[in-house]
């Protein structure tokens, strides 16, 4: 009998032990420490190496650019550069720098650091090119060459006018890195980052953290808090658990089912509106979609309301056509969102001839920006079927889809899930509804739309110099767009994030930049 | 002995070389490349050929099996695109991790399980012994990812005992203490169904060899019941234990990779699963070589251990 006496004495001990032990140590974030919840592990920290916006929410808290977006909005503000001039015929850009710069490690910040950072990207015989890739280097593909004329002075050619030249400056992509540094680190200056920033980097502990800490010498308004730790924590669940134990201060892209939770005392929940637009590429070149009516008619039959509120619990709005409303100065608000009507669908069919049609659609699992793919094409085939399309779902993992779908739609599908997030209203129309951007010219039209009226406008929205001149061609573009329907236009995502009551002054930014400085810890 | 451990180690060489082709071409085939996973939506057919001359992934297939093999047996495993740092930095520092949560889970699960399958097997039929069968069949049944998330609502969440995930507290951590407490979740989840298997085949391990006649001449000659047990049938039982456990082992390694996920465990299978949906085919590649010739090794350390404890195993 001894045998078990001793063993229920020590399974007693060892669970008091395990009861009491770590009681003491649940510690609270100290003040003055942000620690935020990122949903994955930075690639790097060299802006011109990366391409997603979990690296670009730390990035842009390091390093800044030549330009920047204006708080709240997507219009481009100073930043680097006090300010600039453009030739008239659009193709000189001359930047005045701000006086007084340093970069983190003491290197000045200066007209030759900026043709340094522009060399190293697009020059391939520059000594520095070998720290690439550099994959989103073609957003200043027309730069054909960088001067410094003097100390504080830059000078930009370009091969054509480009009129999303200022914004794309503001993008990650063209924030400024200290070109010593580059110099010391070589292919590893991705993991010790050197910027002009409001923080600066302190270290990064491989899948744990990555620290970075108030700049006291900041030229501009110093930050609020004294640092920030960006933790990577990849599942969406652990994170909210995360989040509701006290373990991180803030989270970003908290999934709609969770919302609730956080609605109680203790929690601010942020929303904002981004340059986000998720819709179904409808392929125009054959099948019953080549025929416009039958376009309109999935528009209509679609019901957008339903899918934002149930499916993604609010955390959408209805888009109403391919330029979201983030891009506030060149949205055409006249528009409205084709209206769900079963009835005027189940007309236009008819008149198609098109009614009980088979369609095939592609489906991805998940991937950048594409919310709840999976839920919103089943929810989406049914709506179809309410009008009679006998629709076939085909579900890819992201990468495979991506493989399937940019090619192009031809003898493949009918229909496509897609989504993007961009900078300026250029970027994703002139990539996927011109004519020229078909697949088999290295575009994303992946559903073959053509109509010579939206090319011209594109084509001369991106050489007007003059603001207003832009977006009323853009809106031009977006009515005769809503009306070929070449997509389903479903949605426009509102970022979120979660902040513990501890947290204040916390925005989001239409850009889905994560911008700190601003924000006090308690 | 010498000489039996040199051959098993020979032989594990052609069957790495096996896992090393099969891991490389597996992951050339499947669809989607590297250049996409990193491009993104900006993947025009432009864009991705340059990408892949940048990353070498323009040479012919085989040739690029040659040169991946060439440079890992000089010890370069080559850069991760998707981590921008070399790979073995990378697995090294990741499977330590694992080894640490599923070594904890293994000791645990080896320590409860054979206690657990010594007293059912000693009080057959009795009331521990119904007990444990019962606890032990609900331990098999649950998935793990699920017990870990059970774990944290009510360990971490209500009674807030132990934090949620991690390895170390992530402001001001660090330390044998913090680590202690962050694996006290992950563990337990990890080792609960080995812990139920181990159980069960310790059970029927003992009962075969409790019913040897030199057990009942022990206990005619008066030897006391807990060295009975303890000393002679478990010695003999562990035999058949401990390939129990080797397989348990691997199991534990394996299973990790849900756990990870569950409580953001920095280990290696969290980082495989992200490797392989980025294409990220050099670290894919280079973490399955390097958990494989671990998980061979293994075997050949059980193997050995079985051969100590059993003279009729020919070495």
């Amino acid at each position: 009998m001894t045998l078990f006496n001793w063993t229920r004495r020590a399974v007693l001990a060892a669970g008091a032990a395990l009861a009491l032990a770590p009681m003491a140590a649940q510690a609270q974030t100290p003040e003055g420490v942000l620690i935020v919840g990122q949903v994955a592990e930075p690639k790097s920290l060299d802006p011109a190496a990366v391409t997603a916006v979990n690296d670009f929410r730390i990035l842009v808290n390091l390093y800044e650019g030549l330009t920047r977006y204006k708080p709240g909005t997507l219009e481009v503000a100073p930043g680097l550069a006090e300010s600039w001039e453009v030739s008239d015929d659009g193709t000189e850009y001359t930047f005045k720098l701000r006086e007084g710069v340093t970069f983190h490690d003491g290197t000045p910040f200066n007209a030759e650091a900026v043709k340094f950072n522009f060399d190293r990207m697009l020059n391939e015989d520059h000594p520095y090119h070998n720290t690439g890739p550099f994959p989103l280097a073609f957003f200043f593909s027309s730069v054909e060459e960088t001067t410094a004329v003097d100390d504080l002075t830059v000078q930009f050619k370009l091969s054509a006018p480009y009129a999303p030249f200022l914004s794309n400056l503001a993008y990650p992509t063209g924030l400024m890195v200290s070109p010593a540094a580059v110099e010391a680190g070589g292919a590893d200056f991705g993991r010790s980052p050197v910027g002009t920033g409001p923080f600066k980097f302190v270290e990064w502990r491989a899948n744990e953290a990555v620290v970075i800490d108030k700049y006291e010498d900041y030229w501009g308004e110093p930050a609020g808090a004294q640092a920030v730790v960006f933790r990577p924590i990849e599942d969406s669940n652990t994170r909210v658990a995360e989040m509701i134990a006290g373990g991180i201060d803030m989270m970003v892209e908290v999934p709609p089912t969770a919302l609730s939770q956080f609605e109680g005392d203790g929690f601010n929940v942020v929303e904002q509106a981004g340059p986000h637009v998720w819709f179904l590429i409808l392929n125009a070149k054959e099948g019953p979609m080549a025929d416009k009516k039958v376009r309109q008619a999935v528009n209509y039959a679609i019901n957008k309301e339903a899918i934002v509120n149930d499916v993604l619990e609010g955390t959408a709005e209805v888009a109403a056509g391919p330029t979201p409303p983030a891009f506030a100065w060149a949205y055409n608000d006249e528009l409205s969102p084709y209206p769900y009507d079963p009835e005027k669908a189940k007309e236009l069919l008819a008149e198609a001839g098109a009614e009980g049609a088979s369609l095939t659609f592609y489906v991805t699992e998940g991937g950048s920006g594409m919310l709840d793919p999976v839920a919103m094409g089943t929810a989406i085939q049914a709506d179809l079927a309410a009008v009679g399309l006998d629709v076939s779902i085909e579900t890819y993992e992201w990468n495979t889809f991506l493989g399937n779908v940019n090619p192009g739609l031809e003898g493949k599908a009918d229909m496509a899930e897609m989504a993007w997030m961009t900078n300026d209203p250029d970027t994703l129309p002139y990539l996927a509804l011109r004519t020229d951007a078909w697949p088999e010219n290295g575009g994303f039209n992946s559903g073959y739309y053509s109509n010579p009226k939206v090319d011209e406008l594109l084509e001369s929205a991106r050489t007007a110099i003059d603001q207003d001149e832009r977006a009323a061609l853009y809106k031009k573009m977006q009515a005769i767009v809503q009306e070929d329907a070449p997509w389903v236009f479903v949605a426009n995502w509102k970022q979120n994030a979660v902040t513990s009551d501890r947290v204040e002054n916390f925005t989001l930014e239409p850009s889905f930049l994560l911008q700190l400085e601003k924000v006090v810890k308690n | 002995m010498g000489s039996y451990i040199l051959k098993r180690l020979v032989a594990a060489i052609p069957v790495l070389i096996g896992v090393s082709v099969l891991v490389f071409f597996i992951m050339a085939m499947i669809p989607g490349d590297p250049a996409l996973a990193i491009l993104g939506a900006y993947a025009t057919p432009e864009n991705v050929a340059k990408l892949n001359a940048d990353l070498g992934l323009d040479k012919p297939l085989v040739q690029r099996y040659f040169i991946w093999l060439g440079n890992m047996l000089t010890g370069d495993f080559g850069r991760s695109y998707s981590q921008n740092k070399p790979v073995i930095d990378e697995v090294m520092g990741r499977f330590g991790n694992t080894l640490i949560l599923a070594g904890v889970a293994f000791v645990l699960c080896s320590i409860l399980g054979i206690l657990a399958g010594v007293v059912s097997a000693a009080r057959q039929y009795g009331l521990a012994d119904k007990a444990i069968t019962f606890t032990v069949l609900i331990g098999i049944s649950i998935p793990s990812f699920f017990l870990g998330m059970i774990l944290i609502i009510l360990f971490a969440l209500k009674l807030r005992m132990f934090p949620v995930s991690g390895m170390y507290l992530i402001y001001g951590g660090g330390g044998l203490a913090d680590l202690a407490n962050h694996l006290v979740l992950p563990a337990s989840a990890l080792a609960v169904v080995a812990t139920g298997v181990i159980a069960r085949l310790s059970r029927s391990a003992m009962l075969e060899v409790l019913r040897q006649d030199y057990i009942r001449t022990a206990r005619a000659k008066g030897v006391g019941e807990r060295r009975v047990i303890m000393g002679h049938a478990l010695k003999a039982a562990m035999v058949s234990i401990i390939p129990v456990l080797g397989i348990q082992a691997g199991f534990v390694v394996s299973g990790a990779v849900y756990i990870e996920m569950v409580f953001d465990w920095p280990g290696i299978g969290q980082m495989l699963v992200n490797a392989i949906s980025q294409r990220d085919l050099l670290l894919v590649q280079g973490g399955v070589v390097v958990v494989a010739a671990c998980y061979v090794l293994f075997n050949i350390v059980v193997d050995v251990a079985q051969a100590l404890l059993d003279p009729r195993i020919k070495t």
